[in-house]
């Protein structure tokens, strides 16, 4: 979000506390994992996101033009084209579900993200405002705009994907295949007692391994995402003081900058999620 | 900062749209490019062919030419040909025709020199008669004396 226009809360700290609640049910969670609440402002925008996807793909779907592609059929065709170009690279023997899975993370992502390049205040002050009409304290109606700024969005990816990553497991290496790996990985050998000896080691790495993927998908979209949003609310704070023409600079160079955050991030997701999943296509034998 | 109840509802959005994507758009685009991409390799292979087929042609059409070309020098050779040969028939009907008409010519010059000889021997014949009976002044009968006249005729 790059700039804001007249912040409607006077003290800064207040103001990027405000910036960084949510909307929700349930009140404000209590602990880490805290299921009671649910974040109303983060689901919403997503799944108008989602919505708006599934529209511009079902619409350019259903009057696919094969000579002369046109308009929105062109850009989807790229970005299907790319995504396809790196499954074939990276993953040749993928399924028919990897493309539309990594098509989907690409583009869902990097939508969600660009909600970063709206206007700090554009949506919470539009919200607080039609919740002011209903009489409602706009100092008290919270509007979180970019969905992956949220760690229910990035670790609901995370989670499908590891999910996924265990099922091509089991499914290419088998339940016993999958499960002798975490004996025998990293640490082999041949001897079968240094081999007892190493299997609860191999165990704990191997688990952390694989929990370190969903978990290092997750927290990477999350961190970046909530870094960039932090700044532009950093910078939104410049309005404040004399400092107008600082916020304005500064606010379009990482404006700038974050177009390729927001980009490099949803590719960096999709191409992880392919590289776990190929990997987990993999043979017993050739791990 | 945390973990909620959203988690579940962006996971189920997730896989509806991972779904919805699959059969709506990553498929029917999927084809299309697929079908598009046969489409114009074909038209490639097909562009490919003609250009050969036409160089082909233009190779059958030098042959042809070529060939057309000896034939017609062939032609014009063998035209040559018989032009010198009816011009040398036509040279030589004439030197026969033109023998024949001279021949003839010669024929009746020597005829009309005969009879010119002839009638010439006949009257001096008459006139060597007329002039004996005048020198013997008798009447020479010429029945009778035919034999001497003939005899005096032919040595002449």
């Amino acid at each position: 979000m790059s700039e804001s226009n007249a912040p409607a809360i006077s003290n800064p700290v207040e103001y990027i506390q405000h910036h960084l609640t949510n909307m929700s049910l349930g009140g404000k969670p209590e602990s880490l994992v805290d299921f009671n609440v649910f974040f109303i402002d983060t689901f919403l925008v997503s799944i108008a996101l989602a919505g708006l996807f599934a529209y511009f793909g079902w619409k350019v779907g259903k009057n696919l033009d094969p000579d002369k592609p046109t308009g929105i059929q062109n850009v989807l065709e790229m970005v299907v084209e790319f995504v396809n170009q790196q499954i074939k690279d990276i993953f040749p023997s993928a399924d028919k579900w990897i493309g539309p899975l990594a098509l989907t993370i690409f583009v869902w992502v990097f939508l969600m993200n660009a909600m970063d390049m709206l206007p700090v205040d554009l949506l919470p002050s539009l919200v607080g405002g039609v919740a002011s009409i209903f009489g409602a304290d706009p100092h008290h109606v919270y509007f979180k705009v970019v969905p992956t700024t949220n760690l229910d969005t990035t670790f609901a990816l995370a989670l499908v994907v590891f999910s996924l990553i265990i099922f091509y497991n089991i499914k290419h290496k088998g339940l016993f295949g999958y499960l002798k790996i975490f004996l025998t990985h990293p640490f082999s050998a041949s001897n079968i007692i240094v081999k007892v000896i190493l299997a609860p080691f191999n165990v704990l790495m191997t688990t952390i391994e694989e929990i370190a993927k969903p978990v290092s998908l997750g927290l990477r979209l999350f961190g970046n995402m909530f870094a960039g949003e932090l700044l532009f609310l950093l910078i939104a704070l410049l309005g404040f003081a004399w400092a107008m023409p600082g916020q304005v600079a500064l606010g379009v160079l990482w404006a700038i900058f974050h177009i390729l955050v927001i980009t490099l991030q949803a590719f960096i997701f999709m191409l992880l999620t392919i590289v776990y999943l190929s990997l987990a296509s993999q043979g017993a034998d050739e791990h | 900062m945390n973990i909620t109840a959203t988690l579940f509802g962006q996971m189920i959005v997730f896989t509806v749209l991972i779904w919805f994507i699959k059969s709506y758009l990553w498929e029917p685009i999927l084809t299309t490019i697929e079908d598009r991409k046969a489409r114009i390799a074909e038209g490639l292979a097909a562009s490919q062919k003609g250009a050969e087929d036409m160089a082909r042609a233009e190779e059958e059409a030098a042959t042809v030419l070529k060939e057309a070309k000896v034939q017609a020098a062939a032609i014009i050779e063998q035209a040559k040909t018989r032009e010198s040969q009816i011009v040398e028939e036509a040279k030589n009907k004439a030197l026969v025709e033109a023998e024949r008409v001279k021949a003839g010519a010669e024929a009746e010059l020597e005829q009309e020199i005969n009879r010119a000889k002839d009638s010439l021997r006949t009257q001096v014949a008459a006139l060597a008669l007329a002039g004996a009976s005048k020198i013997v002044a008798k009447e020479i009968d010429t029945k009778t004396h035919k034999k001497v006249l003939d005899a005096l005729v032919s040595q002449i």
